[in-house]
């Protein structure tokens, strides 16, 4: 069949600026060396600490932002290579959800027009046929038809979130980047958007990409998951061989630190130790050495590579060798 | 004037409203909550609900028009914040009372440094000079867990991730030493271990320094791991409150339950996950009686021609559900 999309070793290195003059002195290595593929049909999801590259690389995969290396491929071919009608192409076929609702949304534009705009600038429908596409599309994620007319400000996070998503939907696209899609919604709104995302899917065979620091929804969406820590992938595994016997202990504290819905146990939950790491001045050897539990000299060394410990499932750690 | 048993936030019968092009929008209706001192109060519903705009609230900042707050009190430390003049509620604002803002780029200007806009708000509350206020920038920024503390303060919001710029709101919050702090989903762009250690600054404050919080969140472990009590809203009012414990182990009200039942769990799988049938109602034409009737499995006759009051079935536990009535409440149905 053939992956959908196929991201080959992305780096993305951030100048920093320092002093009055904002000379450059060092960089951010905000992706560094991060390769995946999304078949048809799948979803991935991505999950990692706040500030680890996951946006980032979304938005390398959306080529809203050029690699400083590596290449991104939609069905074969480079994005960065397309011209005219192939382009506009990709374009409808590739959407996204924003981590950000506030700052993606116009906020001079009606719902209306935001959610249509995909299908005006695609030239898919436009008229009474454009309003009832963009209604259907509002109910589909649990907004109402009063809600057409109104602008973004006059709507709760939530359901500022769903706008994005029926935007992202609307044009029916192959590929779809969910950034914390779901994060400002309650579970019973949250479950609805994520089944009609999964039915999409089921239907039509598209692929997705999925960031979210949410395991459980991760969890429950992806076939796949790739866990990242410090611009780089540190385990990929099918969802449920990875939730079943994490390799990573970075993975392993991960799922230590989810609060647990039950007030009767509030469990001090397991805290990664040592200083939060900094993106800049990389640690030496294994990134994730200064906080590991597991730490043994080599660690402090030698970077460890991504290698596969079970079948399907990779880690990047020397626990494994 | 306000005794020591007092809360130090009462919000009673609070409505507000908006006026849109489409009709009037009834936000809240019949709003009633108390926060004590050193208290988290933990506030959860449906997206949409009302929770931001009860926050909004008391500390008057629903922009009007389009909207008003047409009925009800807010009282703090005993005094009603809305019959206060515009310059007695600025100094309560960011100074007493704070507030972490529920998408941080809505209250981060994209033009400034974060360094200068947290230097700002340090010199509001503290007389301190350039270096010491940088000093205290950074302290700030380390206890949230921020890499590269000094570098972030000369970086623009839009150079940091989305969990970053929420920390940075947090700091600057935090740096207010408010009495009483409303936070509207002030972890949502936080990782698990991120999110464990701000709760547990949270928490830490509560307990030593007696601050009072009014904490927003949709994500029921979360409230379940740090709040004392907590208020369930549906569709513009408060319909069950109730210690933490006893809103986990007996929700009374359907709509509680089935909030509850929808968690999705990372030791279960499911093909598809639960979720209560039935969409959000209108809030410019809510349903009449329990507005959550058109969606309840367990409605009964009162249900959609009577609003329920609030009932108390254990101590300290209050539900706005016909199902928890009395003899007495049976009686009233009859009669109307
Ligand atoms: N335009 C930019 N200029 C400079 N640095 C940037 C820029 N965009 C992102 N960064 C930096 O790159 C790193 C990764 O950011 P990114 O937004 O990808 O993180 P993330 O994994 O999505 O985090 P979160 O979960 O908090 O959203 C961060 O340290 C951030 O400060
Ligand atoms: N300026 C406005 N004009 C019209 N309606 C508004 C306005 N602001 C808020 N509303 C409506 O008021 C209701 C309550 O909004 P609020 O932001 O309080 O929801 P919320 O409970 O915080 O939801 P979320 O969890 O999604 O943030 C929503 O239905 C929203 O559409
Ligand atoms: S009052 Fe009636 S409709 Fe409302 S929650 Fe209770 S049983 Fe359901
Ligand atoms: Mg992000
Ligand atoms: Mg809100």
């Amino acid at each position: 069949m053939g992956a959908v999309v196929e991201a080959q070793n992305l780096i993305k290195h951030f100048p920093i600026r320092s002093g009055f003059l904002g000379r450059r002195v060092a960089y951010l290595k905000a992706v560094d060396g991060v390769s995946f593929s999304v078949e048809r049909g799948e979803t991935l999801g991505l999950v990692g600490e706040s500030g680890c590259g996951k946006t980032t690389v979304g938005h390398l995969v959306l080529n809203l932002l050029t690699p400083d290396r590596g290449s991104v491929r939609f069905k074969g071919v480079d994005v960065r290579h397309l011209r005219g009608k192939a382009l506009r192409a990709l374009r409808r076929n590739i959407q996204v959800v924003f981590q950000d609702p506030h700052s993606s949304l116009d906020p001079r534009m009606l719902v209306k027009k935001t959610v249509g705009a995909p299908l005006a600038v695609n030239r898919l429908a436009r008229g009474a046929e454009l309003v009832q596409r963009v209604k259907a599309m509002l109910a589909e994620v649990g907004l109402n038809e009063e809600h057409v007319y109104r602008y973004p400000h006059e709507f709760s996070g939530g359901q500022r979130q769903r706008i994005g998503i029926a935007r992202a939907l609307i044009t029916g696209p192959e590929f779809v980047v969910f950034d914390e899609p779901t994060s400002a919604l309650d579970v019973s709104v949250q479950a609805q958007i994520l089944n009609l995302v999964k039915e999409l899917q089921r239907r039509h065979g598209y692929a997705y990409l999925f960031i979210s620091h949410d395991l459980g929804v991760v969890k429950h969406m992806s076939h796949r998951i790739a866990v990242m820590y410090l611009g780089i992938i540190v385990e990929t595994a099918a969802s449920d061989s990875l939730f079943a016997a994490p390799l990573h202990p970075y993975t392993r504290a991960l799922m230590n630190a989810l609060p647990e819905p039950d007030p009767a146990r509030r469990t001090m939950r397991a805290l990664l130790a040592g200083d939060v790491p900094s993106p800049v001045h990389l640690p030496p050897g294994c990134r994730f050495h200064p906080r590991c539990p597991e730490v043994q000299g080599i660690c402090t060394q030698r970077a460890p590579e991504l290698r596969e410990v079970k079948p399907g499932h990779r880690a990047a750690c020397h626990l494994y060798r | 004037m306000s005794g020591p048993n007092e809360p130090l936030l009462e919000v009673r019968d609070l409505a507000v409203q908006f006026f849109t092009y489409q009709g009037t929008v009834r936000a809240l209706e019949g709003v009633s909550l108390s926060v004590a001192r050193g208290e988290i109060m933990g506030l959860v519903g449906e997206t949409g609900c009302g929770k931001s705009v009860l926050a909004r609230s008391v500390l008057r900042l629903i922009a009007d028009p389009p909207g008003k707050i047409t009925a009800g009190a807010i009282r703090f430390k005993g005094r009603d914040l809305l019959t206060l003049s515009r310059r007695e509620m600025r100094r309560i604002r960011g100074n007493e009372i704070s507030m972490i803002f529920q998408e941080p780029m809505s209250s981060l200007n994209p033009v400034f440094t974060v360094g200068s806009q947290m230097l700002e708000v340090v010199a509001l509350h503290q007389a301190v000079g350039r270096e010491e206020g940088r000093r205290i920038c950074v302290e700030m920024l380390r206890q949230v867990k921020m890499p590269d503390a000094e570098q972030v303060l000369a970086k623009y919001p839009h150079e940091l991730s989305g969990g970053m710029r929420q920390r940075v709101m947090i700091a600057m919050e935090l740096s207010c030493r408010p009495d009483l702090l409303l936070a509207d989903e002030p972890t949502t762009a936080l990782d698990v271990t991120v999110q464990a250690q701000v709760l547990a600054i949270l928490e830490g404050l509560t307990r030593q320094r007696g601050v009072a919080v009014l904490f927003i969140s949709h994500d029921l472990g979360v409230i379940a791991q740090l709040c004392d009590r907590v208020a369930v809203m549906y569709a513009g009012g408060i319909i069950e409150t109730a210690p933490a414990g006893a809103i986990f182990a007996a929700p009374r009200h359907p709509y509680t339950r089935g909030l509850l039942h929808a968690i999705p769990r990372i030791a279960a799988r499911q093909e598809s996950l639960a979720v209560i049938p039935g969409s959000v109602p209108s809030l410019v034409d809510p349903p009449p009686g329990c507005r959550f009737h058109p969606r309840c499995a367990e409605r009964f006759f009162p249900c959609d021609r009577v609003v329920p009051p609030f009932y108390e079935p254990a101590p300290g536990h209050r539900v706005a559900c016909h199902l928890h009535a009395g003899e007495e409440g049976r009686r009233s149905w009859e009669r109307s």
